[in-house]
């Protein structure tokens, strides 16, 4: 029956013409859809900035290299950083609380999905603001530029005098405009958690996938509403000759870095909460286990996003703040370690003992472990404020960082991908094609960022368009480049894996996993309506309920 | 068809969630103050390190009348919301309009403290340090005020045409709160702006 109502689905839709359904995704409130559209604009956007990022790593391949000028190399990181996290990783995760979150909790939709279509929409203009500074920039006469000032935009970089133009501008209000979307979906994900769970769906019941995005979402506003004052502050620096940055007039350049990094640091983690959301919901169902230490996990995700709201001047320890601040910063900084390791503790609990299955969701959840706990120590290095003196601003920090966003994030989130295309579109990811995804990428990782930490140990500073031969840097920078080829490479073994599965995959069914969270209980793709009679829940595996009846989870919880 | 339905026990349970507007407006709330701190911040670590004139002390002068007026909205619009629930469409329209008035004198007041600063005083936004955060703080504020005025009107006409009833209380707390929410902000940048700042 369930392939019946498949069956009418696609009928209904391959049949209009392309017109009337692109309008219907263009004017759709549906929050499966618009996480969908989240999912795509993120996919364009990654390769934007992926292609951002190789011309830097040809530009570095070679001492004295000319690949591109310096000014181009400047608009390069600039674009890269900021698609890269603002267009690429919020998105993306959005999207995929946008899809699952009122699935998971048996809702019929978010609590305001005309809301949610206006974030989206935002999200999207956002985007293309910053990237109409490319022919913009400059106002109507003359070529554009892009904004050039390094993704923080540190001032005085950004006042009128080192930035004529419009090009920090579009950036500013590119910001501005894609962070009232990310509130927009972030008041939606709380309302739809709080207000929209169904019957016996308590809050100690929830997948902990509903949960960790409840925290992301709380820190959504702590972080970007500091984030959209400071570039409102920028603006009236800029347009109305304010004073705030402006250090001839008394303002402080300072003060930008904090209102700048009270956004900044916390934003880590609204981005690497999600990426553990995936992960608990990944490696149970890979496991055979139920996850372990359910309540342990909520408590340390909600100690997470705590802490890590006071953590943010560990990125200004050279600025020279006074030994208290430094002291406070190091240990707050230090601190996060240890509700992260105990994540990592409940995860390796969960996976041990139990049957596991090596699929390439899990494969990516078991390099993530790897290399999540790898950037968490060089982060502890970092942590420590003499340490972070020598190497602040090195290529070492470039490669800590991405090996958080890369070696975690991205690595949790392409598990996801794996594990819930199936559902999103009713068809399997290729196993074959996804195993050589994994390994290449793992590969191409590794030799990227590994090395990278080396350079910079070596005094290689970051965000320079070229460096001098016989400083021990040239063959390290050579195999940096090599691996982000590889990295390339493997990411379009996984854009072929999406399309090429879109058309020929296996029929996915409802349940291919037998996984044991309500969205696999209905069809894939599911139908407009979500479910067509309210569930009742009575245990946080409703689904190993249903299969068990023998045996519920309900008689122990 | 059935398959796709969930075939999950159907007992049914007692069960009552919040109001998803009043969650999300408390949201917006929250991501609002997190807005006004930085503002706020701002307002107070520049205090006194404008390098030329005019300074606060000088050219403040404190808005008492105009600062009681948008308090006492708060009381209108929440006897007006009291009103409705009851039913009261007549009482709850007056009050309302009560609470635009007072809105409107509020802003009318920061309008007319503002072309003083202005004309008599030469202050601006781009004069000084004092200048650039005062006009951004009240400005940011006197821009939630106006917009909550816009929502304020529309549920006034909407009333007029008899459209806002009982049914639509909930709703209606849900602006009310954002009023509040707007009151209190006040409350803070006065003291940050007229008391501690002078």
């Amino acid at each position: 029956m369930s392939s019946d109502a498949m069956a009418i689905q696609t009928a209904e839709t391959s049949g209009q013409p392309w017109v009337q359904r692109l309008h219907e995704w263009v004017t759709t409130v549906d929050h499966k859809r618009l996480g969908i559209l989240y999912i795509l604009l993120a996919l364009l956007f990654l390769v934007i900035g992926g292609i951002e990022a190789t011309v830097m790593r040809i530009q570095l391949m070679w001492p004295h290299n000319d690949f591109v000028s310096p000014r181009v190399f400047n608009r390069m990181f600039t674009m890269h950083g900021t698609t890269m996290i603002f267009f690429v990783a919020m998105p993306i995760l959005f999207g995929f609380a946008n899809y699952l979150v009122p699935l998971m909790i048996g809702a019929r939709d978010m609590a305001f999905p005309r809301l949610n279509a206006f974030s989206f929409w935002l999200s999207a203009f956002g985007g293309l603001l910053l990237y109409f500074s490319f022919v913009g920039g400059n106002g109507l006469y003359g070529a554009g530029t892009a904004p050039d000032v390094g993704w923080w935009a540190y001032a005085p970089l950004t006042s009128r005098a080192f930035s004529p133009g419009h090009s920090s501008d579009y950036w500013t209000i590119a910001l501005i405009v894609s962070g009232f979307g990310s509130m927009g979906t972030a008041i939606n994900i709380i309302a739809t958690i709080i207000s929209m769970r169904c019957p016996g769906m308590t809050l100690g019941r929830m997948p902990l996938f509903a949960w960790l995005n409840l925290t992301m979402a709380g820190m959504v506003f702590l972080v970007i509403g500091p984030l959209t004052a400071a570039q409102l502050m920028l603006c009236v620096d800029r347009y109305l000759g304010g004073h705030f940055f402006d250090t001839q007039a008394g303002g402080s350049a300072t003060l930008w870095m904090h209102f700048f990094w009270i956004f900044g640091h916390p934003e880590v983690y609204v981005l690497v909460i999600p990426a553990f959301a995936f992960l608990s919901e990944i490696i149970p169902v890979f496991s055979r286990k139920p996850i372990f230490g359910y309540p342990v996990m909520v408590g340390a995700t909600m100690c997470i996003g705590f802490v890590s709201m006071s953590v943010w001047a560990h990125h200004m320890f050279t600025i020279g703040m006074n030994s208290y601040a430094n002291s406070f910063f190091a240990i707050t900084t230090m601190v996060v370690g240890i509700p992260t390791g105990i994540k990592i503790f409940n995860w390796l609990g969960t996976m041990w003992g139990g049957r596991i299955l090596l699929k390439t969701p899990m494969l990516f959840c078991i390099g993530f472990l790897f290399q999540f706990l790898l950037a968490g120590l060089t982060g502890i290095m970092l942590s420590a404020a003499p340490f972070n003196w020598q190497l602040s601003g090195s290529y070492f920090v470039v490669a800590h960082f991405h090996y958080v966003i890369v070696g975690g994030i991205l690595f949790a989130l392409f598990g996801a991908f794996y594990y819930w295309y199936p559902k999103m579109t009713g068809r399997m990811l290729n196993e074959t094609l996804g195993k050589l995804h994994f390994w290449l990428f793992l590969i191409g990782f590794h030799l990227c960022f590994d090395l990278m930490h080396i350079p910079g140990l070596l005094g290689m500073p970051r965000r320079i368009y070229t460096y001098e031969p016989g400083r021990g840097w040239e063959t390290l920078n050579f195999l940096v480049t090599i691996g982000a080829f590889v990295q390339g490479i493997a990411i379009l073994v996984f854009v072929a894996n999406l399309i090429i599965s879109y058309f020929k995959g296996a029929k996915a069914g409802n349940d291919p996993w037998d996984a044991w969270t309500l969205e696999w209980s209905v069809s894939s793709p599911p139908p407009a309506y979500n479910f067509a009679s309210v569930p009742t829940v009575a245990s946080r595996r409703p689904l190993w309920d249903l299969k068990h009846p023998e045996d519920p989870d309900s008689r122990y919880e | 068809m059935s398959a796709i339905t969930t075939p999950l026990p159907q007992t049914p349970v007692a069960w009552k969630l919040p109001y998803r507007g009043r969650v999300g407006m408390t949201c917006l709330i929250f991501a609002e103050s997190a807005i006004f701190t930085i503002f706020v911040v701002a307002y107070l670590f520049y205090v006194g390190k404008s390098l030329s004139g005019p300074t606060p002390g000088e050219v403040l002068e404190t808005p008492i009348f105009f600062t009681i007026c948008l308090l006492s909205s708060s009381l209108t619009i929440h006897l007006a919301g009291k009103f409705l629930e009851r039913g009261r469409r007549g009482a709850f329209l007056l009050l309302w309009l009560f609470t635009i008035v007072l809105g409107a004198l509020f802003l009318y007041g920061t309008g007319k403290e503002w072309y003083r600063l202005i004309y008599e005083h030469g202050l601006t936004i781009s004069t000084n340090l004092f200048g650039t955060t005062y006009y951004s703080l009240v400005g940011l504020h006197a821009t939630h005020v106006t917009a909550g005025l816009v929502m304020l009107s529309i549920v006034f006409l909407f009333g007029l045409a008899g459209r806002v009833g009982p049914e639509q209380s909930a709703r209606v707390d849900v602006l009310s709160l954002y009023w509040h929410f707007v009151d209190a902000v006040w409350v803070v940048v006065f003291t940050v702006v007229y008391v501690l700042g002078r």
